[in-house]
């Protein structure tokens, strides 16, 4: 799995540090995402999936082979 | 199961269709969608769309190839127009009848009208994308808008207008901007920040009628009998819930479709999104929540409980919403309505000084319901979140707080 994240179109809500936060994190000065590990480990995949369907700015986007 | 039927193709209805496709249902998903357009994101409309940053083709939710991955029998264009609850069937507009093992109620809600406005060039509502472009091509410099109604829509459209040069003119029936809903410390705080920007707000006053000449709007009587001119008026009152089509069904419908704690309205018939009022256990209250985030969550919640209904999964989140409002980026976590004392934990409200920063928490009964912040880091915020998640006492909130 692929992870990409668009940092313009994301909303700051932290939806995705709180299901996956060995993958994702927020900037501390405006909250926009950061993207910790683009290929996390397959146990990681089911929350960074679910992020992906609850991210309020459809900023994650999902390359999965 | 193998026939689900999903009436409503925006956010809720979207992600209830991802996520049984990632939980492996393979069976059939109609999404019946009245809009014409591919499901869409609505936030970004009174934000990036109106002030022209973005066109159009960002709000997609997902790319085409997702859409087709997910395998949809997907019915754009077309409303639902009845259900037959007993028979399972949902009827549409077009004639057709959508048998269903599962139904899912997604259709959200519409903006709330002012009387007499039909027909009026220049009178706006935002919901669609429509709306958006409707009212984006007519604000330009020198023009003069008014909103009714300072909710969130009004003051996020109240900013953009402003920045794009528009003479605004704010109009709010409630003493205080968005005081049910945040509180009137708060609600003066984000009026000032308006006034600050150059925005005229009036509270406390009812607009008799909208005036229009020769079909085009003209301006705004007060209920005072006192008249303000505008080339253009934006109503933003409030919406109702899209549920007409449920009329006769026997499901229970009373501001929003009714639901239990898994947000089960009735046989094989589940609520996702604006359109349902479910009973939210971890507050203990029904709530009817119309916020982007709750529609994908309670998608996911409701796509669980469908392919694993021996084990239904209560649907018990914290509430979160946020708004752009010039320069500051508002959140809110929890429940702030019927909410009994507030504390300022971060920052000053009383306008002393230029900070936009603040942090204030919310009590209901003796719990801690909600807080409200703007420029405080997200790993704060993400604690007062678990507090709320976790059921916290106002006690131990503040106890926390202080250390």
């Amino acid at each position: 799995m692929k992870v990409e994240i668009d940092d313009v179109k994301c909303v700051a809500a932290g939806q995705c540090v709180l299901l996956a936060p060995e993958v994702f994190d927020q900037r501390d000065e405006d909250g926009i995402v950061v993207l910790l590990d683009d290929q996390p480990a397959t146990e990681s995949h089911p929350a960074v999936r679910e992020s992906a369907l609850v991210c309020p700015a459809a900023a994650i986007r999902l390359v999965e082979p | 199961m193998n026939r689900v039927v999903i009436v409503g193709a925006s956010a809720g209805g979207l992600a209830t269709a991802e996520a049984l496709r990632r939980l492996g249902y393979a069976g059939v998903i109609t999404l019946v969608g009245e809009e014409v357009h591919p499901p869409y994101d609505r936030p970004p409309l009174s934000k990036q769309i109106l002030a022209g940053q973005w066109t159009p083709d960002r709000l997609a939710l997902r790319g085409q190839a997702e859409i087709d991955a997910l395998n949809l029998d997907l019915r754009l264009g077309v409303a639902a127009t009845g259900v037959d609850v007993a028979g399972r069937a949902v009827a549409l507009a077009d004639g057709d009848h959508l048998p269903y093992e599962a139904l899912v109620v997604a259709t959200g809600v519409r903006p709330r009208r002012l009387p007499g406005t039909d027909g009026l060039t220049g009178v706006h509502t935002l919901r669609t994308l429509e709306d958006a472009m409707a009212l984006k091509a007519r604000l330009r410099p020198g023009r003069r808008l008014v909103i009714v109604g300072a909710g969130f829509v009004g003051a996020e459209v109240a900013a953009v207008a402003q920045g794009l040069g528009v003479e605004v003119t704010m109009l709010e029936a409630a003493p205080v901007p968005l005081g049910p809903a945040v509180g009137d410390d708060v609600g003066r705080f984000l009026a000032r920040v308006h006034l600050d920007h150059g925005i005229t707000l009036r509270t406390g006053v009812s607009v008799a009628r909208v005036l229009g000449e020769a079909g085009e709007v003209s301006g705004v009587e007060l209920a005072d009998g006192s008249v303000i001119a505008a080339d253009d008026v934006l109503v933003a009152i409030g919406s109702v819930p899209n549920t007409e089509w449920l009329a006769g069904s026997g499901l229970t419908v009373h501001d929003g479709l009714i639901a239990d704690r898994y947000c089960a309205a009735g046989p094989g018939v589940y609520g996702v999104g604006d359109v349902v009022r479910w009973h939210n256990p971890l507050f203990d209250t029904a709530m009817r929540i119309e916020h982007r985030t709750n529609a994908a969550e309670q998608g996911m919640a409701v796509a669980r409980t469908l392919l694993d209904p021996g084990r239904p999964h209560p649907f018990a989140p914290v509430p979160y919403v946020w708004s752009d409002q010039y320069d500051m980026k508002i959140q809110i976590y929890g429940y702030l309505r019927d909410h009994e004392e507030t504390a300022v934990i971060d920052g000053d409200l009383s306008g002393a000084s230029d900070s936009r920063r603040f942090l204030v928490a919310y009590r209901r009964g003796d719990r801690l319901a909600g807080v409200i912040a703007a420029g405080v880091s997200p790993k704060l915020l993400r604690g007062w979140r678990a507090l709320i998640a976790a059921g916290s006492t106002w006690d131990a909130a503040m106890t926390s707080a202080a250390a």
